[in-house]
C-alpha cells in the first residue's frame, strides 16, 4: 500500500483535565461536560457523543456546577461567579457574581424561570432568568455552612439543600427551611469527621443523598424520616443522578465505581415497591464527579478525564454501535498544526505552544525497521500564553514563517525567523479589528494569506513580510451563526471550505473571494475534511463515520461517493467508536486519501473496489499470505493501520514522510493524582 | 440434609441418620432405602416427617423422632434431588432421567401426585413433566416464594418456572467475555420477596429480580468468594443469605444490605448448608466429613466430625499405642487421631503449624510419614513439600507426650534430616532406648537418639546418633527386631542386619532379584524370622539363626503386615485387578487363611488393631483375628480420582453399611430362622468395629447355615491352598478350581436363600459399592 518514512512524535505531552461537572439538556439531547480548566465540551448524545464545540477555558475559573436553561447554558464555580456560556461565540456571554462566596451547586426550577446557587455563606440565592442576564431575587437561609448541593422538587415549591452533616428543605413561598435532616456521620472515620452531603436528589417522595460517609440514603419527603440506607463504598458518593421516570438511580463514588438502584416490586405484580441496589460498574480509576443518565445510557466523568457513555443495556433492543461502552479520552479535534513545507509541528496547549523541528534521517531499510537518526528532533520555541484566556486554536504557516493562535480575548500572530541556530519571533502589530477573536485559524499553502474565522465569517488577512492588511470578509450565503469546526484549503489556494458546528458546510472561492458553493447538509456533524490536492474533491467524513466526496468544481458528489453512498460501508468501519480527525492525501499517489482517529489510522484507496459486507474488512494478513495475482481479486479499499495508538495526529509532509504524534496511554494515567486506597484481594 | 432444630437429619449412603443438635449424639438410623439417598425434605404438612428419595426409586416419608418408616412411594426412576412446598400438598417434585432421551445424563423436574391410601407401600403412577433440562447438581433447583415459582440453574441458564402462568422465563443475560466463568452452581429463592440468588463458578453470588421480564430483569452482585460458591441459603425470614465455597468459610450476607459476616476456617470446604425452620441454628457439611452446627450469631455450637477424608493417606495407618486410636492424614498438616471403637475423630494434631491457604497448584506441607513408640510418649513425623526434586523441603519432628495437655507436644525440629526423600521411619521397639531409624533415598540412614542428660531446660532434645551406608545403595525398609536386637535395612536388594547397639554391620542377606518392598521380622515365638517381599513378586522368609533362606514362594505380594500381638502376618496380594488376602505364620509356608477376591483394586494400607479384649469363641477360620483386627485401605482402579484412598470402613462407611444392609434384608427373607447370639451382635455393633465387609460376609453366612458344612466350605479351600502354594506353577488353575468348587458346593447345599459367596453376588456387591464411590464424592453431603 506504499511505504512512507514514519515520525513517530512522542513528544506532545498533552494532558486532558479531569471533568468536575456535567450537565444533560434532554431537549437538544445535548451533554455540556466541564473540565478542571474552565473549559466546557458539549456533545451531542444523538450523533454518537460527537464533541460539538468547546469553550475554552481560563485560569484561575473553575466550574462546580453547569445547568441547562431551555438552550442557555449557565455555569458557576468557587470564584462565586454566575456564569452564561455563549454557545455560538465559544465564550462567556456574562458572568454575575452572586455575593455569597464560592458557589458549589446551582439548579434551575423545573418551569425554567429561575436560578438557584448554593453558596459558600450557607444561603441559597434565588436568581430570575431574564432575557440576556439574570437578576438577584432573594437569599434563603443563611446560618453557618456551605451548602454544597441543591436539589429542586418538580412541583417548583421546595428546594433541598444538602449542606454539611445535614439536608435542609426550604420552602420557597415562605423562603423558611421546613426540614432538617441530619445524616450521620460515618462509623469508619472518626467522629469528628464531619460528613459532607455531596449530592442531594429531589423525587416526587423521596429525598435521596449521598454523602462523604459513602452512604445513599432515602429520605420521605413528608416526615423527613429515613427510609433506607444503602452503605456503597467505604469512600464517598460523589454524585448522583435519577433517571426521568425516577425508576432508576445513579451513584457514583470515589472509588471510581457507578453503582445502579432501581425502584423495583418487592412482590412481582404488587404495589409495594423498594429502591434495591443492583448493578455495579467500574470504568474509572478515580473519582467518579459528574453522572448523567440519557434515556438508555448512563454518562460518567470524573479525575480520570475520561468520559465513559455506558449503555444500559434492558433498555437497548438491538445491538448496534450505540450498544457497546464508549470512552471518550482524546480530543475529537486536532491540536497539532503541521508545517508541511518546513517540516515544523506545532503542539498547543492550553496555555502555551510549542514548536518542535522534526528529526531527520538518511538511512534506509526494509519496512518496519528503525531507522538511524541523523538529528535529533528539536524544540524550537516554547510561546507562552499572554493573558488568562486559554488557547482555543492555532496554526503554523506551511513555510514555517508565521505563527498564529487565538484565545476568546484575542488573536496574536508571529513572524518566526529562523537562522541556523538561532530562532527568534517577532510578534505582528495592527491586526484588523474585525478578526477580534476566531474559532479556527488556518494559513495559505503559499503562506501568503491568514483565514480566521469567527462565527459569522471567515476573514483574509494578506500577509506580507512588512506586517499585514486585512483584505475581505466572507459571509456564508445562509447567515448562520454556528460557529466554524473546521477550515480546510485546496493546496492551489483557490478555495476554502468551512464546515461549522451545524455541519454546514461552505465553499469560498479565494480567488474571486466570493462564496463558491454549499455541500448538501448531511445529519451527521463533520468531523474531518480535507480537498485533494490534484482533483480539489473535497473529502467529508462526519461523526456517524460516512464518507463523502464533493467535487468543488462540478459542485456535486463524485461518482467514487454516489458508489460509497450506494453500497455502504462496511459494519466494522462503521462500529468504531471514535471519529475521523484528519484528512490528508498522499501527493504521490492521487488515488490515496489517509484518514485517521485516535486508534488508527486508515488508507483509502479509492481506485480499489469498496468492501464487500461478508468480506473480511482487516485482511491484510490474509492478503500477504495469497500469492501476487490473487492478491488483487480480494483487495479492498481499506487499508487500516493499528501499529500507532493513540493517534493525535496523522500528516504527510511534502517529502513524503508521514508524521505520527501518539499519546501513550500510560503517560495520562501515571500523570494522574494517586486513587483512593483500595483493599484488592490477595495484596 | 435436613433440619430441625432439635434434631439434625443427614443422608449418608444408603441411610438417613438421625443427630441432636446439642450433643452431637447420633441418635437413629432411617434404613431402608436400598441405593443412595439423595434428598431429604421435612414433610410440610407434620414437621416431624421426613420425605427422603433414593437413586433405588423410592420416597420414603419417616417419623424422624421415633425412627419409624411411615410410607413408600416407589416412583420407578432413579431420584435426583426432591423438592416439596407448602403449596402445593400432596405433590411431590422429583428429578428424574428424561424418558424420551436415553442419554441418562438429561434430567426433567416432574411432578408426582401423592395418591391418598393407607397403604404402607403406593406405586405413584401420576408424574407430570414441570422443566425439562435440570443440572443434576441438587442445590441447583429451589422453590420461590410460598411454592409461587421454582428456579432452576443449569450452565448458563436460569429458568424461573411461575405455576399460576405455567410459563418458565429464561435468562441468558451472562454475556460470558473471554475467561469469565459464570456457570450457575447453586440456587436460593428468597422466602418473602422474589428474589433469585445464584451461586456462580467465579465465585459471584447475583440477587435476580424483576425476573417475570422478558428485557428489563435485573441482578445485584456479591462477591466474596474468589472461587466456586458451593452453595446458598436464605434464612427462613430471609434477612441474611449464608453462602459457602471452596475456601472452606460461611458468609453470611445481610439481605438489602452491603454488609457480611465471615465465620472463617470451618475445615473443609462447604458442601451443603441448611437453616432450622426458626432460623436459629444452621448446620453446615464440609468435604471433610464434618458436619457443624452454627448459631445464628455465627458461634459454632457443635461438630460432628466423621473421619476426615484427606486428599491421600500418605502415613501409613498407624495405631497411637497409648489411646488406641487410628493416626492417619487428616486436615491438610495435620494428623488425626480416630477412635475406631466409638467412630469418632478423638483430636487433630497440628504437625505443620503454618495457616493452610486454600489455593490451587499451591505447594503444601504434607505430613508423609508417622511412627510411634512402644508406649506412645514419643511420635516422630515427617513432612515434606515440594514436587520436584530440586525443591523438596523435609522436616523431622520429635513430639512428646504431654500428661497435663493431654496430647503431644513438639521436642525437637530437624530440618532436612536426609538430602533426599525418607522412604521408611521406625522407633525402637522396647523402652529402654528411645531410638529411631529413618532411611532415606540419599543413600544413608540414620539413627536419632533422645539426648539423656537435659542440658537445657526444655528437657532431653534428638540428635543423630549414627549414619549408616552400604556401597552407595539407596535403602528401602527398616525393621527393628521384636526385642530390639537387630534392626534390618534393606538396600534396594539386600538386607542389612545391624547391631543397633554397637552400630556393626553384622551379617548382610540378598535375594535377588528384585528390590526389597516390604521388611518384617517375626514376632513371638517366630522372632527369629526375617520376612521381605519383593517388587519381582518373592515373598522370602530367612531364618535369623542359621542367616539362610527359609523358604520363598513366588506371589505378587502388594503389602506384607505383622500383627504386633500374635506371629501371624497378613499378605495382600493383587491378582487381575482383584485383590486376595492371605494370613499365615512365619515359621509355617501354609496359610492360615485365605480370602480371594477381597476386595477390587489395590490395597495400600492396612493396619492391625489389637482388641481391647481377645475375642474368645472364634472359628477356626477366624482364629487369627481373634486377638486383633486387620483394617485396610483400598486404591480402587476404577475410581475417578485414583488418588482418592477411600478407608475401607469408616470413611465410606457406606458401602459397608450397605452390605449389613443387604444382610439385613436377607434376614427379613428368612423369617423363622432363630437369630443366634453371634448374629444379634453383629448386626447390633457398629459396623466399623467389625472386621472387613468381605470376611464379615462368609461369617454371617456360616452363622446363618448349619455350622458344620460351613466350617467344611471354609476350610477346605485354604487347606488346598496351602498345597498349591508349594506347587507355584499349578496355583492359579488350582485357585480356580477351588473357587469353582467352593461354588458348586454351596449351590450343592441346596439352600436358594443364601448365595451370598457366590462369585457373581460377590461382583454384584461390588459395584455397589463402586457406584457408591463416585457418589460418595458428590453426595455424601446431600
Amino acid at each position: 500500500m506504499g511505504e512512507f518514512t514514519v515520525h513517530r512524535v512522542r513528544f506532545f505531552h498533552y494532558m486532558p483535565s479531569g471533568i468536575c461537572a456535567m450537565a444533560f439538556n434532554r431537549r437538544t439531547e445535548r451533554l455540556a461536560v466541564a473540565r478542571t480548566d474552565g473549559s466546557v465540551e458539549l456533545y451531542s448524545r444523538t450523533d454518537h457523543f460527537f464533541q460539538e464545540k468547546v469553550v475554552p477555558g481560563r485560569q484561575q475559573r473553575s466550574i462546580q456546577a453547569l445547568c441547562w436553561v431551555g438552550k442557555r447554558l449557565f455555569g458557576a464555580g468557587l470564584s462565586g461567579e454566575i456564569a452564561e456560556f455563549d454557545l455560538d461565540n465559544l465564550r462567556l456571554k456574562f458572568s454575575q457574581d452572586a455575593y455569597g462566596g464560592p458557589i458549589w451547586s446551582i439548579v434551575c426550577n423545573p418551569q425554567g424561570t429561575h436560578l438557584a446557587a448554593g453558596c459558600e455563606d450557607g444561603t441559597v440565592k434565588l436568581f430570575e432568568i431574564l432575557e440576556d442576564q439574570i437578576r438577584f431575587e432573594r437569599n434563603m437561609g443563611g446560618q453557618k455552612g456551605r451548602i454544597i448541593s441543591l436539589a429542586w422538587h418538580s412541583s417548583g415549591t421546595k428546594i433541598a439543600a444538602g449542606m454539611i452533616d445535614m439536608i435542609k428543605v426550604f420552602d420557597l413561598d415562605s423562603g423558611n427551611a421546613v426540614q432538617r435532616l441530619l445524616v450521620e456521620r460515618g462509623s469508619r472515620m472518626q467522629q469528628s469527621q464531619e460528613c459532607v452531603v455531596w449530592s442531594v436528589l429531589f423525587l416526587s417522595d423521596i429525598i435521596v443523598s449521598g454523602d462523604s460517609a459513602g452512604k445513599v440514603k432515602m429520605w420521605d419527603v413528608n416526615t423527613g424520616t429515613l427510609i433506607k440506607n444503602h452503605q456503597v463504598t467505604e469512600w464517598d458518593v460523589l454524585t448522583l443522578s435519577v433517571s426521568q421516570d425516577e425508576t432508576s438511580l445513579f451513584a457514583g463514588t470515589s472509588e471510581g465505581t457507578v453503582v445502579q438502584f432501581q425502584l423495583l416490586d418487592v412482590v412481582l405484580g404488587q404495589e409495594e415497591k423498594e429502591w434495591v441496589r443492583t448493578r455495579t460498574f467500574k470504568n474509572h480509576t478515580h473519582d467518579v464527579i459528574a453522572l448523567a443518565e440519557a434515556d438508555t445510557v448512563i454518562i460518567s466523568g470524573g479525575m480520570d478525564t475520561q468520559l465513559v457513555v455506558r449503555p444500559l443495556l434492558d433498555k437497548l433492543d438491538f445491538k448496534s454501535r450505540d450498544s457497546s461502552l464508549l470512552k471518550i479520552l482524546f480530543p475529537q479535534r486536532s491540536l497539532v498544526s503541521c508545517a508541511k513545507k518546513a517540516g515544523l509541528l506545532l503542539f498547543q496547549y492550553p496555555t502555551h505552544l510549542e514548536l518542535w523541528r522534526l528529526g531527520d534521517t538518511e538511512g534506509h531499510g526494509p519496512p518496519g525497521c528503525i531507522l538511524p537518526v541523523s538529528r535529533n528532533p528539536e524544540k524550537l520555541l516554547h510561546l507562552k500564553i499572554k493573558g488568562e484566556d486559554h488557547v482555543c486554536c492555532s496554526a503554523v504557516a506551511p513555510c514555517g514563517e508565521w505563527i498564529a493562535y487565538s484565545t476568546t480575548s484575542g488573536i496574536r500572530l508571529y513572524r518566526l525567523q529562523r537562522d541556523n541556530k538561532n530562532v527568534s519571533i517577532t510578534k505582528v502589530p495592527k491586526l484588523p479589528k474585525v478578526l477580534r477573536h476566531a474559532h479556527q485559524l488556518c494559513f495559505s499553502p503559499d503562506s501568503s494569506h491568514l483565514y480566521g474565522t469567527t462565527s459569522s465569517a471567515v476573514h483574509v488577512v494578506a500577509l506580507t513580510s512588512a506586517g499585514c492588511k486585512f483584505e475581505h470578509s466572507l459571509k456564508p450565503k445562509s447567515g448562520s451563526t454556528h460557529p466554524v469546526r473546521l477550515l480546510a484549503v485546496s493546496s492551489d489556494g483557490k478555495f476554502l471550505a468551512s464546515a461549522n458546528s451545524n455541519s454546514e458546510i461552505h465553499i469560498y472561492n479565494m480567488h474571486k473571494l466570493k462564496a463558491h458553493c454549499t455541500v448538501p447538509v448531511y445529519r451527521s456533524g463533520v468531523s474531518a475534511m480535507g480537498i485533494h490536492p490534484e482533483t480539489n474533491n473535497l473529502v467529508i467524513v462526519h461523526a456517524d463515520h460516512q464518507i463523502f466526496e464533493f467535487s468543488i468544481e462540478q459542485m456535486q458528489y463524485t461518482d467514487w461517493s454516489r458508489r460509497v453512498q450506494k453500497e455502504g460501508l462496511h459494519h466494522v468501519w462503521l462500529e468504531r467508536d471514535t471519529p475521523v480527525i484528519n484528512v490528508t492525501f498522499n501527493p504521490q499517489n492521487p488515488n490515496h486519501v489517509i484518514l485517521h482517529d485516535s486508534y488508527m489510522f486508515c488508507i483509502i484507496d479509492q481506485s480499489l473496489p469498496l468492501p464487500d459486507r461478508k468480506s473480511q474488512f482487516h485482511n491484510q494478513l490474509t492478503l500477504k499470505s495469497l500469492p501476487e495475482a490473487e492478491r488483487l481479486k480480494h483487495s479492498h479499499a481499506f487499508k487500516e493501520c493499528k501499529l500507532y495508538q493513540p493517534l493525535l495526529c496523522v500528516d504527510m509532509l511534502e517529502n513524503q514522510s508521514l508524521v505520527v504524534v501518539e499519546r501513550p496511554l500510560l503517560d495520562i494515567t501515571t500523570n494522574l493524582p494517586a486513587p483512593v486506597r483500595q483493599k484488592k484481594f490477595a495484596t | 440434609r435436613s433440619r430441625i432444630h432439635k434434631f439434625l437429619l443427614c443422608a449418608s449412603g444408603d441411610l438417613v441418620k438421625v443427630f441432636s443438635t446439642s450433643t452431637e449424639e447420633w441418635v437413629h438410623v432411617l434404613q431402608g432405602h436400598t441405593n443412595v439417598v439423595t434428598g431429604i425434605t421435612l414433610n410440610p404438612a407434620n414437621q416431624l416427617q421426613v420425605y427422603s428419595s433414593s437413586a433405588d426409586g423410592t420416597v420414603r416419608l419417616w417419623d424422624f423422632t421415633d425412627g419409624i418408616l411411615i410410607k413408600t412411594f416407589v416412583i420407578g426412576y432413579p431420584i435426583a434431588t426432591l423438592l416439596v412446598s407448602n403449596k402445593h400438598e400432596g405433590i411431590l417434585f422429583l428429578v428424574v432421567p428424561a424418558k424420551d432421551n436415553s442419554n441418562s445424563e438429561c434430567l426433567q423436574l416432574v411432578a408426582a401426585h401423592v395418591p391418598k391410601t393407607l397403604e404402607q407401600e403406593v406405586e405413584v403412577r401420576e408424574l407430570s413433566s414441570v422443566l425439562p433440562n435440570i443440572s443434576p447438581n441438587p442445590r441447583a433447583v429451589g422453590f420461590g416464594r410460598e411454592g409461587e415459582y421454582i428456579a432452576s440453574a443449569e450452565g448458563l441458564k436460569l429458568i424461573v418456572y411461575f405455576f399460576r402462568d405455567q410459563k418458565p422465563y429464561r435468562s441468558v443475560p451472562l454475556i460470558s467475555s473471554k475467561g469469565a466463568k459464570n456457570t450457575f452452581t447453586c440456587v436460593s429463592c428468597h422466602p418473602k420477596d422474589d428474589c433469585v440468588a445464584t451461586g456462580h463458578e467465579d465465585g459471584k453470588i447475583r440477587l435476580w429480580r424483576n425476573f417475570n421480564q422478558k428485557k428489563e430483569y435485573t441482578y445485584t452482585t456479591l462477591h466474596w468468594h474468589h472461587s466456586v460458591v458451593n452453595t446458598l441459603c436464605f434464612t427462613p425470614e430471609g434477612t441474611t443469605l449464608l453462602s459457602g465455597g471452596i475456601e472452606s468459610v460461611l458468609v453470611q450476607w445481610q439481605y438489602d444490605r452491603n454488609s457480611k459476616y465471615i465465620l472463617p476456617r470451618l475445615g473443609g470446604s462447604i458442601t451443603h448448608i441448611s437453616v432450622s425452620a426458626d432460623g436459629s441454628l444452621f448446620t453446615t457439611s464440609h468435604s471433610d466429613n464434618k458436619i457443624t452446627v452454627i448459631q445464628s450469631n455465627l458461634k459454632v455450637s457443635a461438630v460432628i466430625q466423621g473421619l476426615v477424608k484427606g486428599e491421600a493417606v500418605h502415613t501409613d495407618l498407624v495405631i497411637d499405642p497409648r489411646s488406641k486410636a487410628l493416626v492417619l492424614n487428616g486436615k491438610p498438616g495435620h494428623l488425626q487421631f480416630y477412635s475406631l471403637q466409638r467412630d469418632k475423630q478423638l483430636y487433630n494434631l497440628d504437625i505443620v503449624q503454618q495457616e493452610y491457604i486454600y489455593q490451587e497448584g499451591l505447594d503444601q506441607y504434607e505430613v508423609v510419614k508417622a511412627a510411634f513408640d512402644a508406649h506412645g510418649s514419643c511420635l516422630a513425623t515427617v513432612e515434606e513439600r515440594g514436587k520436584k526434586l530440586s525443591d523438596t523441603e523435609i522436616t523431622l519432628k520429635f513430639w512428646d507426650y504431654n500428661e497435663t495437655a493431654q496430647s503431644f507436644v513438639l521436642n525437637t525440629t530437624v530440618m532436612t534430616p536426609h538430602d533426599n526423600r525418607i522412604t521408611s521411619m521406625c522407633f525402637f521397639p522396647t523402652a529402654e532406648t528411645t531410638m529411631v531409624v529413618t532411611t532415606a533415598r540419599d543413600g544413608c540412614f540414620k539413627a536419632w537418639l533422645l539426648g539423656q542428660e537435659s542440658d537445657t531446660e526444655n528437657g532431653p532434645s534428638w540428635s543423630c546418633d549414627f549414619v549408616g551406608r552400604y556401597h552407595d545403595l539407596q535403602p528401602t525398609n527398616c525393621c527393628f527386631s521384636a526385642d530390639g536386637s537387630l534392626l534390618a535395612v534393606s538396600f534396594q536388594e539386600v538386607i542389612t542386619i545391624w547391631n543397633p547397639e554397637t552400630w556393626e554391620l553384622l551379617t548382610t542377606l540378598c535375594q535377588p532379584p528384585g528390590n526389597i518392598k516390604d521388611l518384617c521380622f517375626g514376632r513371638l515365638s517366630c522372632s527369629r524370622y526375617l520376612l521381605a517381599t519383593t517388587t519381582k513378586n518373592m515373598l522370602c522368609c530367612w531364618n535369623l539363626l542359621t542367616c539362610s533362606l527359609e523358604w520363598s514362594t513366588s506371589i505378587a505380594v502388594t503389602l506384607l503386615k505383622a500383627d504386633p500381638l500374635s506371629e501371624n502376618m497378613a499378605v495382600f496380594t493383587l491378582q487381575k485387578e482383584q485383590t486376595d488376602l492371605f494370613v499365615f505364620k512365619p515359621c509355617e509356608p501354609r496359610p492360615l487363611f485365605t480370602q480371594n477376591a477381597l476386595c477390587v483394586g489395590e490395597v495400600q494400607r492396612a493396619i492391625f488393631v489389637p482388641r481391647e479384649e481377645p475375642l474368645d469363641n472364634c472359628d477356626e477360620s477366624s482364629l487369627w483375628l481373634n486377638r486383633s483386627q486387620l483394617y485396610f485401605t483400598i486404591n480402587p482402579v476404577c475410581h475417578l480420582l485414583p488418588t482418592q484412598a477411600v478407608i475401607d470402613d469408616s470413611v465410606a462407611v457406606t458401602p459397608f453399611y450397605l452390605l449389613l444392609g443387604k444382610h439385613r434384608q436377607r434376614e427379613q427373607e428368612m423369617c423363622g430362622l432363630p437369630v443366634t447370639e453371634q448374629q444379634g451382635r453383629l448386626l447390633h455393633t457398629a459396623a466399623h468395629v467389625l472386621p472387613p465387609a468381605s470376611f464379615l460376609c462368609n461369617m454371617f453366612v456360616k452363622s446363618l447355615l448349619i455350622s458344620q458344612t460351613g466350617v467344611k466350605v471354609e476350610t477346605e479351600p485354604s487347606e488346598q491352598q496351602a498345597e498349591s502354594e508349594k506347587e507355584e506353577e499349578e496355583s492359579e488353575e488350582e485357585m480356580d478350581s477351588c473357587d469353582a468348587q467352593q461354588d458348586r458346593r454351596v449351590q450343592g447345599l441346596g439352600v436358594e436363600t443364601v448365595p451370598l459367596i457366590s462369585k457373581a453376588q460377590e461382583r454384584e456387591l461390588k459395584k455397589v459399592r463402586r457406584t457408591d464411590y463416585s457418589w460418595l464424592s458428590c453426595l455424601s453431603d446431600s
